[in-house]
């Protein structure tokens, strides 16, 4: 019952157990076991990491390998806000790098280093695929295009409540 | 599914396509069909909202029966999102708002348009789309039909544009080595990256004996400033599902399998549906047209990490491990898959497929140049006027790309350079606009087709800074399994720091150069055997850059911050104008008295040079 406490609501805990479930035994599902993972929990806690290895049967380090070599994977908890800017080429020919340096400005973080108040995170990702809005941000998914610096107090600020 | 249900199923459908697609009036009750863009551009652009309130205010006037709503594909003109398509008039609007909806509709209950939302052209309202000089040059194939689809019953619009009769024709009528025979003939080649041909891959597949074969679409589109092949998926879903299946029959496999990045949501839900829907109507799965014919389809999700587009890698990914490459032979056609004969194409190349099966071999291989037969589908983006996706034959020049279909670039500023194939590729400068688009030109110009991005960069770009950006990139996504790769990229962008920072020598790029050379021949993989190319063309085009920022200590296009500042001189009379539109509060000063810009808190973004009404703020 602890664990379970320290792992996430119960629901997300059986939602977890049923995903398991499901891939006993599967070695080679264990993307989508951790991508269905990260999506319960909004990152993969570290408790989780030997349940699926063990639930899977390969080894730990193997878990580890791949969370570690794919960036989507995230070992730390999600802020409130995510925001992710798109530094691919697109975006960085019209200017993204300055948005960035405002955004980090504003929120005083570094890239991947959560506000003091836990409500935002700044990762950087390469192409959103919305490269005929550049620059192209999102904010827990949901994307703004054509940002300027300008506008980065705005949009921020709109999530201040 | 038989061909009678096939049928049956584009007479209910076609008049619906044949009134957008030929303005032909004669079979449906309604005046006019008003379609939402609903691409991942224009949904960010709130065109939700817009169809949304397109449909309530059709209502709320009584005029279901007269105006229909739908949602369709992108249709690439993404940086006047959202964009609406009217038709019968065939006509197009640009960045429509919640706000404007109240108008289209009581406009269309007028039969009028609404001027004032038209694509402008020398302050001229264009009526029909393909009249903008956006579309003029273009030619879909693989791109085909996508603006005519709803995405309501994609399935059915698909067919009714005669989706699925090739799967039909090749089961039905054909054997493996035929339908190879016409994609041979064809001349269609890998619109992924390295352009190899088509028929060929399905033939070494084919020819392999094996108890087990897979087809895999390579949807991991992992060139920033690329995104073709999102805009395929979303729109036109069910023609990769046509081709892989085709291919599937070709070289004898029953399964297959898509690799989408993981970027990508929406392109992952619509292609989801688009396999349940086909696979629900017999057109995937056992027996296809009561042949002994079966394939089954699968996405898999990719999770950020671009050396998965490299298509050893990518089989790693799919079994479950780390992305890594590994040597090439074996090759996918003999060993690819779980140690199974492979065929992996890009989504692009799959796109041209079932045409080519309809339409013949001779009709492709007349599109084009004698070495790059058919279309390319290009995302034109970075600076100028008209970014977005265009599809143009081969053998199109770079100039009229640019100057004619993008419209040139804004602000009245200078070309510099468009950079072709990512961070594999190379860029191409003024002197070389009027080369015709082919593999073989590209390649001689250092540059490459790639997946098609072209970024197009103006006099304030830096080559310099062009070259480290993607140096950073191959840094970042490099997989580490070889040395040249791991190291060399890393020492390859501390030399380019050390430029862009003023603090280099002539003998640092000598080194380059020679470091450049090195990691090409000795990577493993395509990542490391191309990642120093973009340094290798700017070297070639834009030398002189590299040699001003060396013994000048000079950047022309004032990005290396390092090597440029803002100053305010003694013409400010202290109004504080400048200071109010720093971004950073970077100046400060007491008002009638001379300002100070903090030169640690600048981002030299220029804001407060171009606010001065007095020109007291230089760049030095
Ligand atoms: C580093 C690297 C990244 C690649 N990324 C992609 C990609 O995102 N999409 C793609 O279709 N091909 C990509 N390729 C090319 C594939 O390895 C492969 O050649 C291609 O998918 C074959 O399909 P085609 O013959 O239809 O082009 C990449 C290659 C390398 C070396
Ligand atoms: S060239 Fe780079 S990406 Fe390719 S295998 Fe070597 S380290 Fe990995
Ligand atoms: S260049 Fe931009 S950041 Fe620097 S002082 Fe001027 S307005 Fe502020
Ligand atoms: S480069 Fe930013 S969305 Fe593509």
């Amino acid at each position: 019952m602890c664990e379970c406490v320290r792992l996430g609501t119960e629901n997300q805990v059986a939602e977890f157990e049923a995903v398991l479930e499901q891939n006993k035994g599967n070695g080679e599902n264990v993307m989508e076991v951790l991508q269905k993972t990260q999506g319960i929990f909004g990152y993969i806690p570290e408790l989780t990491v030997a349940k699926i290895a063990n639930a899977l049967q390969i080894a730990e380090s193997k878990v580890y390998g791949i969370i570690t070599f794919y960036s989507q994977f995230s070992l730390t908890p999600k802020a409130k806000y995510n925001l992710d800017i798109c530094l691919g080429t697109a975006c960085f020919v019209m200017g993204a790098q300055e948005v960035l340096d405002k955004i980090l400005a504003k929120l005083g973080v570094r890239v991947g280093e959560m506000t003091k108040d836990g409500k935002w995170i700044v990762t950087s990702c390469r192409c959103l695929g919305c490269c005929g809005l550049a620059p192209a941000i999102t904010i827990n998914g949901e994307v703004y295009g054509k940002v300027k610096v300008e506008d980065v107090d705005k949009i921020i600020d709109s999530f201040e409540d | 599914m038989n061909i009678c249900e096939l049928e049956k199923i584009k007479q209910q459908f076609i008049k619906e396509i044949n009134f957008r697609k030929l303005g032909d009036t004669s079979g449906v009750e309604y005046k006019y069909d008003v379609m939402v863009c609903g691409g991942t551009g224009c949904r960010s652009c709130k065109s939700k909202k817009v169809q949304d309130a397109l449909e309530e205010t059709v209502k709320a006037k009584g005029l279901e029966n007269l105006v229909k709503v739908h949602g369709v594909g992108c249709f690439g003109l993404c940086v006047n999102g959202p964009i609406v398509l009217i038709y019968p008039n065939d006509a197009l609007y640009e960045k429509v708002a919640v706000e404007d909806v109240e108008e289209i509709v009581s406009s269309l209950a007028e039969d009028k348009l609404v001027e004032r939302l038209l694509h402008h052209e020398d302050g001229k309202a264009i009526e029909k789309k393909d009249e903008m000089s956006f579309c003029k040059k273009q030619r879909y194939i693989a791109r085909n039909n996508s603006e005519f689809m709803c995405l309501e019953n994609i399935l059915e619009d698909y067919i009714a544009l005669d989706g699925y009769r090739a799967l039909h024709k090749v089961v039905s009528e054909m054997k493996p080595e035929e339908v190879v025979k016409v994609i041979s003939d064809s001349g269609l080649r890998g619109r992924g990256g390295a352009g190899f041909p088509t028929g060929k891959k399905w033939e070494f597949t084919r020819v392999v004996e094996a108890e087990q074969k897979y087809v895999i679409c390579n949807a991991d589109e992992g060139d920033p400033g690329a995104f073709m092949d999102r805009s395929i998926i979303e729109s036109n879903p069910h023609a990769i599902i046509e081709a892989m299946a085709i291919c599937g029959y070709a070289i004898g496999a029953n399964k297959g399998f898509v690799y989408l990045r993981a970027e990508y949501p929406l392109a992952g839900e619509r292609l989801q549906k688009a396999i349940d829907d086909a696979t629900a109507r017999g057109l995937l799965g056992e027996k296809i047209f009561g042949t002994d014919f079966s394939f089954e389809l699968e996405i898999k999700y990719g999770a950020g990490a671009f050396v998965c587009g490299e298509e050893t890698a990518l089989m790693r990914s799919i079994e479950g491990n780390r992305g890594e490459p590994t040597l090439k032979p074996p090759y996918p056609a003999t060993k690819g898959l779980y140690g199974c004969p492979t065929v992996i194409n890009n989504v692009e190349t799959l796109a041209n497929v079932a045409q080519i099966i309809n339409n013949g071999a001779e009709w492709y291989n007349q599109i084009g140049t004698p070495d790059s037969k058919g279309t390319k589908v290009f995302a034109l983006t970075g600076k100028i006027n008209n970014s977005g996706l265009i599809e143009l034959p081969m053998g199109t020049t770079i100039r009229e790309i640019i100057y004619e279909i993008g419209g040139g670039i804004p602000n009245g500023k200078k070309f510099k350079a468009v950079q072709m194939g990512g961070p594999s590729g190379g860029c191409i400068p003024e002197q070389h606009l009027d080369t015709p688009i082919d593999y073989k030109s590209l390649s001689e110009l250092g540059s490459m087709m790639g997946s098609g991005g072209m970024i197009v960069v103006d006099e304030d770009t830096c080559m310099v800074d062009l070259a480290k950006f993607f140096l950073q990139f191959t840094r970042d996504e490099s997989c580490g399994k070889c040395t040249p790769c791991r190291i060399g990229n890393k020492r390859i962008l501390e030399i380019l720091t050390k430029i862009t920072d003023g603090e280099a020598t002539m003998d640092d790029l000598d080194e380059l150069e020679k470091l450049c050379h090195y990691v090409k021949d000795n990577s493993l993989c395509g990542l490391g055997q191309t990642s120093p190319n973009p340094v290798l063309s700017t070297l070639r085009y834009f030398r002189d850059e590299y040699i001003e920022h060396i013994k000048d200590h000079k950047c022309r296009a004032g990005v290396c911050k390092k090597l440029s500042k803002y100053v305010i001189t003694d013409k400010c009379i202290g109004c504080s104008a400048c200071s109010r539109q720093c971004p950073v509060g970077a100046i400060s000063g007491e008002i009638r008295s001379k300002f100070n810009i903090d030169q640690e808190k600048c981002i030299k973004c220029g804001k407060c040079c171009e606010t001065c009404r007095f020109g007291a703020i230089v760049k030095e």
